[in-house]
């Protein structure tokens, strides 16, 4: 069975939003549509995302470091949110394990997204039901759309690639290799919900420079000394 | 998390009426059993009956403004008994009709007088329709406590309501105010059952006010699970949020915040600690000395606006752990 899912990368996102606004056109205009905004051009604006960027400070000034944190459903492998829905409309489609909701079970009852430790479930305030990240299923699932564009809007939007997406039950996909690799972590594995999502930490370049790597033991022009003056018959008169 | 009135005023008034049907069928099974005087069909069981089905036909009221959409009543809900095998919100959904039914064919069967003894247990217990519906009812009112009080207890990561504790208050407010409810009823029919009825709605009250004590203290010193560093995986111990992503709010800043400085919370416990625990109990010693119709009424008033203010507290003082992402706006 697979599981598909995404990898994000907080060593190279740098919080440009991109994958927000693609998440929204997408999925507003598309099988999971519409995500309504409530008064988008007045003072508190607000609506259905799927995925949001926040921006965290780690550390005391002035030893700190910005960490930009993309945040969607993280499609768990035991999601919590999917046996406490009473009418069945929260489900994880077992061919590919994508966590769902139908939108025309959905009673609104918000249940779910109290049972979600993630808070990325959102109840669309004009539908009336709970929404929250398809992983593009009408894209991922297309089979009319080119194989480069069967993936989630968000990872195609990504200007710096910090989103891979892939099969992470398959040891050899892309993003296994990356979670493999690069120290793949999950979120809260403090509640069992083993999300299939994963993200890979924040890295350090860090140059290592010695001395004498800077100023070489056996710099020529330094060790030796000027050539040691001849004295009496060299070689050089001889060969001639 | 965010406390909606219409779970609030469904949880409240289904436990009242709980409450109140199990004290009718204890008041039946005590005079079968001779301890009590039997009481009129018609007039103590049916009405009694029917209270218990106005209360549970208002926490549906209630219940369908929980709803996305009311119409979602009609259209959908019956979809939410679908998931009986692993969700404790549909075994309520299942549960409380059922209860509902039995609750009037109860009324109905008093009303209609349709009480004939059907057998007699070893010769001396009586069993008759009344009897075997009002068993089934109060163990249907059981499993209604049970699968209320679980939908909250089971969510692990809200640890302030992962207790068996809140089954516990659950149950016995529900019994308190019920019974409170059976002392103000009687007490105003001018039967003789509320010193009965209120001996039970104290013992019910100070059982209760020691499980919610417990639980108070135990949510007082509880250690969360979750910090931001398990949230976002970073290990370091400061960690501030800069911005959630937006600065208009979201669903997830309005369902899971109550908003209330901690003035407001401290009113809200001090309100309710004083009318669940406190007042109704003076009330009804002094109905007892001075055998008022109206004070067990005024009791149970006060105590139902104290349950409405403790639930509205039992939302409030749950801290879902998704709030650790929505610290800032920025
Ligand atoms: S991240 Fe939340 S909504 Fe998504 S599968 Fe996990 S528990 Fe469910
Ligand atoms: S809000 Fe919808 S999807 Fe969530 S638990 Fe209720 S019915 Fe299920
Ligand atoms: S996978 Fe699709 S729905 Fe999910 S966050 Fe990305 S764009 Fe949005």
């Amino acid at each position: 069975m697979s599981q598909l899912a995404l990898v994000i990368d907080l060593n190279v996102c740098v919080g440009c939003h991109a994958c927000v606004t693609s998440c929204k056109e997408w999925n507003t205009s598309g099988w999971a549509g519409s995500l309504a905004d409530q008064h988008p051009y007045d003072a508190d604006p607000t609506g259905t995302f799927f995925n949001r960027v926040q921006s965290f400070e780690v550390g005391q000034y002035p030893n700190t470091e910005t960490v930009h944190f993309p945040k969607s459903c993280l499609h768990c492998e035991e999601p919590p949110c999917v046996p406490v829905c009473p009418t069945g409309a929260s489900y994880k489609r077992p061919d590919n394990g994508v966590v769902l909701v139908d939108y025309d079970k959905c009673i609104g009852c918000k249940y779910c997204s109290w049972a979600c430790p993630y808070g990325v479930r959102e109840l669309d305030e004009m539908q009336k039901v709970m929404k929250k990240c398809t992983l593009c299923i009408d894209r991922i699932t297309d089979e009319t759309l080119p194989e480069a564009e069967r993936k989630p809007a968000c990872v195609l939007a990504c200007p710096t690639s910090a989103r891979l997406y892939g099969d992470v039950h398959d040891p050899d996909s892309e993003a296994s290799e990356a979670i493999r690799e690069r120290g793949g972590y999950q979120l809260m594995p403090e509640w069992g919900t083993k999300p299939a999502n994963h993200y890979l930490p924040r890295r350090k370049t860090r140059m290592q420079i010695f001395d004498d790597e800077l100023e070489r033991v056996d710099n020529p022009l330094k060790k030796e000394a000027p050539l040691p003056a001849a004295k009496g018959e060299t070689l050089d008169d001889v060969a001639y | 998390m965010h406390p909606a009135f219409s779970v609030i005023f469904l949880t409240t008034l289904i436990g009242a009426g709980q409450g109140l049907f199990m004290a009718l069928v204890t008041g039946q099974v005590y005079s079968l059993a001779n301890l009590l005087a039997p009481q009129d069909s018609q007039s103590f069981y049916a009405m009694g009956a029917l209270i218990t089905a106005t209360l549970l036909a208002g926490g549906l009221v209630a219940a369908v403004f929980h709803l996305g959409k009311p119409s979602y009543f009609i259209t959908r809900a019956w979809r939410g008994m679908s998931q009986w095998r692993t969700s404790w919100l549909s075994r309520e959904l299942i549960a409380l009709p059922m209860f509902m039914l039995l609750v009037l064919a109860y009324a109905a069967v008093h009303y209609l007088g349709w009480t004939q003894i059907w057998f007699t247990i070893k010769g001396q217990i009586p069993v008759d329709a009344s009897l075997v519906i009002g068993m089934l009812g109060v163990l249907m009112s059981v499993i209604l406590f049970v699968s209320t009080a679980m939908i909250y207890a089971s969510l692990k990561f809200l640890q302030e309501w992962h207790t068996a504790l809140t089954v516990a208050n659950f149950f016995l407010f529900g019994l308190a105010s019920g019974f409170m409810l059976a002392a103000a009823f009687s007490a105003w029919m001018g039967i003789e059952l509320v010193s009965f009825f209120g001996g039970w709605a104290v013992v019910f009250t100070v059982l209760a006010a020691i499980t919610r004590a417990f639980s108070m203290l135990r949510n007082a010193r509880i250690k969360h699970k979750s910090t931001l560093a398990s949230a976002l995986g970073i290990r370091h111990t400061k960690i501030t949020q800069r911005s959630m992503g937006f600065m208009g709010g979201s669903f997830n800043t309005r369902e899971f915040f109550h908003g209330q400085g901690p003035v407001v919370l401290a009113m809200a416990r001090w309100f309710f600690v004083l009318n669940v625990f406190v007042f109704p109990v003076i009330l009804l010693a002094a109905s007892n000395l001075l055998e008022s119709a109206s004070l067990p009424v005024l009791a149970f008033v006060v105590q139902y606006l104290g349950l409405l203010a403790e639930r509205w507290y039992f939302f409030a003082e749950a801290r879902h752990p998704q709030n650790l992402y929505y610290q800032t706006v920025g």
